[in-house]
């Protein structure tokens, strides 16, 4: 029998909402296992072992020292590497804090701030060369089977570029940019969530991140029009993907 | 006999990353005891300030992927108590039943993904699949009918939508319920024999006196709303909390460690749940505590997987009395923005959850303080650990660790959620 392919699953910082995902599979999760061999999996696993793996799934950003030695680490002992959901790809929620001053932002939670050693929140992808990204936050588990099955074909994974107003116009959504005004984040966002939110009666605030070249600055001017302060204009593209370069320009320096 | 050294870099099955050193001298003292977490600290409550009431949620749940229903439905009461919002009832049911669906999820993931495998001497449940391949299943079609009901009301499981200050921006739809409805009538038997599984395993006999805390109401099983009660006779309103509950920091820890003023240390989840509320819980889950022969109040924390099981049947129960009396009618509250403090307490899957906030006339987060459960508990996990390890300082280094490892995981731990 050929051998199976061997899969880490690593966690920095973020909120495990990424590999739960993995394990909410349960349709599919006790036919993958005939088709993988997961070999490091701490949430899941206590017997792991320390690569070399095929396909390394990377969930969480990057804030500490440690975790840029280890991130590098694994690069060396995988062969495709998976930025899996937003917080890998470009740190996501937590990034927020990037405009914060470091110290400030300790001394908010931590009465002795000598013990903590955290930076900026970064994708893996500021430290190491990225294979493959599944944005979201979380990704949808349509796009990690795909991810999964590609690596297993080794083949291009399918998945979206394009917006999310895409995906609203093939569910026949009413816009809620233009018939209710609302600031909706669907024109510069990466589809693959199926329309998610404006399906369900509320806007896209951007949680799958930019799609790709995505037009900002014309959107920014849509919602001042629509009299959105800069403040929350900021607020909207500082959220999922502060960090992004195309959404940074929005999200102020 | 030479000094013990217990070591664990990096605790498996829980969710989050820290480690455990225990040293115990040749005269079987303990001379160091330390839970590190240190998992990245993430500043939640410094990044919140300056942001909108109205995305608090959205942002509370990214704070943990296993229960961001219970971080929204807190960031929600918390932000609705400082503007004033009063939900509908038929809200403040959606709002449960979808904390329960969240309950069933990471109860049955922490009991059967998490726990199990010890309980029944495997590495992981992947392992314990090639033997017990039933067993597995169950717990795969358990956690799905959790994860489902969250979907349908949610929109989905992790990070879900919907739920807004005021209400839901949709409701479901009869047809959705109705087919969730039968799927939990039939889950039925295997919440059945969840429980008769976590009897019939051992676990180790092991306890300690200390303060179990939950949220409590008369009326009906507290999980959304409640006072804060204890076994040691706390029985404060939600926005009293910061007069009994302090956190202090440990050099070693990136979680702060949580005390009750003029006591000690507490602990919250599922057994001080069931130990303060069975009197509230559903007549089968009361018929299900007695076969498993719990003694209420039960001070072993190894007793935990069974008041999740327990749990698990009065959530079948309680799932399916909400689902039969809501009216499925739009009455989603409007507010308007005012200066004002709210906090809310709820009970997630692993215990009490604190949340508040103050905003500013604009409806602007001023200051957050968020406290989850596995800061409630890391220093009583300590304590716990101590005297596990006191009684057990005879074993092997490699059994000693698995059974501090086993206590650990009984309390099953969400350390991201800990280093917000």
């Amino acid at each position: 029998m050929k051998k199976k392919p061997t899969i880490g699953i690593f966690k920095f910082t973020g909120c495990a909402g990424c590999q739960l995902e993995l394990l909410h599979l349960e349709d599919v999760f006790i036919t993958l296992l005939d088709s993988v061999d997961i070999t490091y999996w701490v949430m899941v696993k206590r017997e792991n072992i320390d690569g070399p793996w095929d396909i390394s799934f990377v969930e969480g950003g990057i804030s500490t020292p440690e975790e840029i030695e280890e991130i590098k680490d694994i690069r060396k002992k995988s062969k495709l590497v998976v930025a899996f959901g937003d917080c890998a790809v470009s740190g996501c929620i937590p990034s927020i804090r990037n405009w914060i001053p470091q110290m400030e932002a300790e001394q908010c939670v931590y009465p002795d701030t000598s013990a903590i050693h955290s930076t900026k929140v970064l994708g893996i992808g500021e430290y190491i060369k990225v294979d493959m990204v599944l944005k979201g936050c979380p990704p949808h588990r349509e796009n990690i089977i795909e991810v999964i099955k590609a690596s297993l074909l080794n083949i291009r994974p399918r998945l979206r570029q394009h917006p999310v107003c895409m995906e609203c116009k093939l569910k026949d959504n009413a816009c809620l940019l233009i018939s209710k005004k609302l600031p909706c984040m669907g024109p510069v966002t990466a589809a693959g969530c199926g329309a998610l939110c404006p399906s369900l009666n509320r806007i896209c605030e951007g949680c799958y991140g930019p799609m790709s070249n995505p037009n900002t600055s014309s959107l920014a001017d849509v919602f001042r029009k629509l009299g959105y302060s800069e403040e929350d204009i900021t607020r909207k593209f500082r959220k999922y993907a502060g960090m992004a370069t195309d959404f940074r320009k929005e999200a102020g320096d | 006999m030479t000094k013990k050294i217990v070591t664990v870099n990096y605790i498996a099955r829980v969710e989050g990353r820290g480690a455990l050193d225990v040293t115990i001298s040749p005269n079987k003292e303990i001379q160091d005891l330390k839970l590190r977490i240190y998992e990245p600290p993430r500043f939640f409550e410094a990044f919140m300030v300056g942001r909108r009431c109205d995305e608090i949620m959205e942002l509370a749940s990214r704070i943990c992927g296993i229960c961001p229903v219970a971080h929204q439905i807190t960031a929600l009461r918390a932000v609705e108590n400082a503007l004033d919002v009063h939900p509908s009832d038929q809200t403040r049911d959606l709002r449960k039943l979808m904390a329960i669906s969240a309950h069933i999820q990471s109860n049955v993931l922490s009991m059967y993904f998490l726990s199990l495998p010890d309980l029944m001497g495997y590495e992981s449940s992947i392992a314990m699949a090639q033997d017990h391949a039933e067993i597995v299943k169950r717990g795969l079609r358990l956690k799905k009918l959790g994860n489902d009901i969250t979907d349908r009301i949610g929109g989905r499981a992790v990070h879900p939508v919907t739920a807004v200050i005021g209400g839901f921006t949709v409701l479901p739809t009869k047809e959705q319920l109705g087919m969730i409805r039968k799927r939990l009538v039939e889950a039925k038997k295997d919440a059945q024999e969840t429980v008769d599984l976590f009897t019939r395993v051992e676990k180790p006999s092991f306890e300690r006196k200390c303060e179990h805390i939950a949220i409590s109401d008369p009326r009906h099983y507290a999980i959304n709303e409640g006072r804060l009660r204890s076994t040691e006779g706390l029985n404060i309103h939600e926005t009293e909390y910061r007069d009994y509950i302090y956190e202090k920091q440990v050099p070693y820890s990136t979680a702060l460690h949580s005390y009750m003023k003029t006591r000690d240390s507490f602990m919250v989840g599922p057994l001080p749940r069931v130990n303060l509320n069975i009197p509230q819980m559903s007549p089968d889950a009361k018929d299900a505590a007695q076969r498993s022969g719990i003694k209420i109040p039960s001070y072993n924390p190894f007793h935990s997987h069974l008041a999740r099981a327990i749990e698990l049947v009065h959530d079948i129960d309680e799932s399916l009395e909400i689902i039969d009396r809501l009216p499925l009618k739009q009455d989603r509250q409007s507010y308007q923005y005012k200066a004002g403090f709210g906090a809310a307490i709820t009970e997630a899957p692993r215990g009490s959850l604190y949340h508040s906030y103050l905003l500013d006339n604009n409806g602007i987060v001023k200051k957050a303080d968020l406290v989850p459960p596995t800061s409630h508990n890391a220093r009583n996990i300590e304590k716990d650990i101590y005297d596990l390890v006191k009684q057990n300082s005879d074993l092997s280094v490699q059994e000693l660790t698995l059974q501090c490892e086993m206590l650990i995981r009984a309390y099953d731990p969400c350390i991201s959620c800990s280093t917000h």
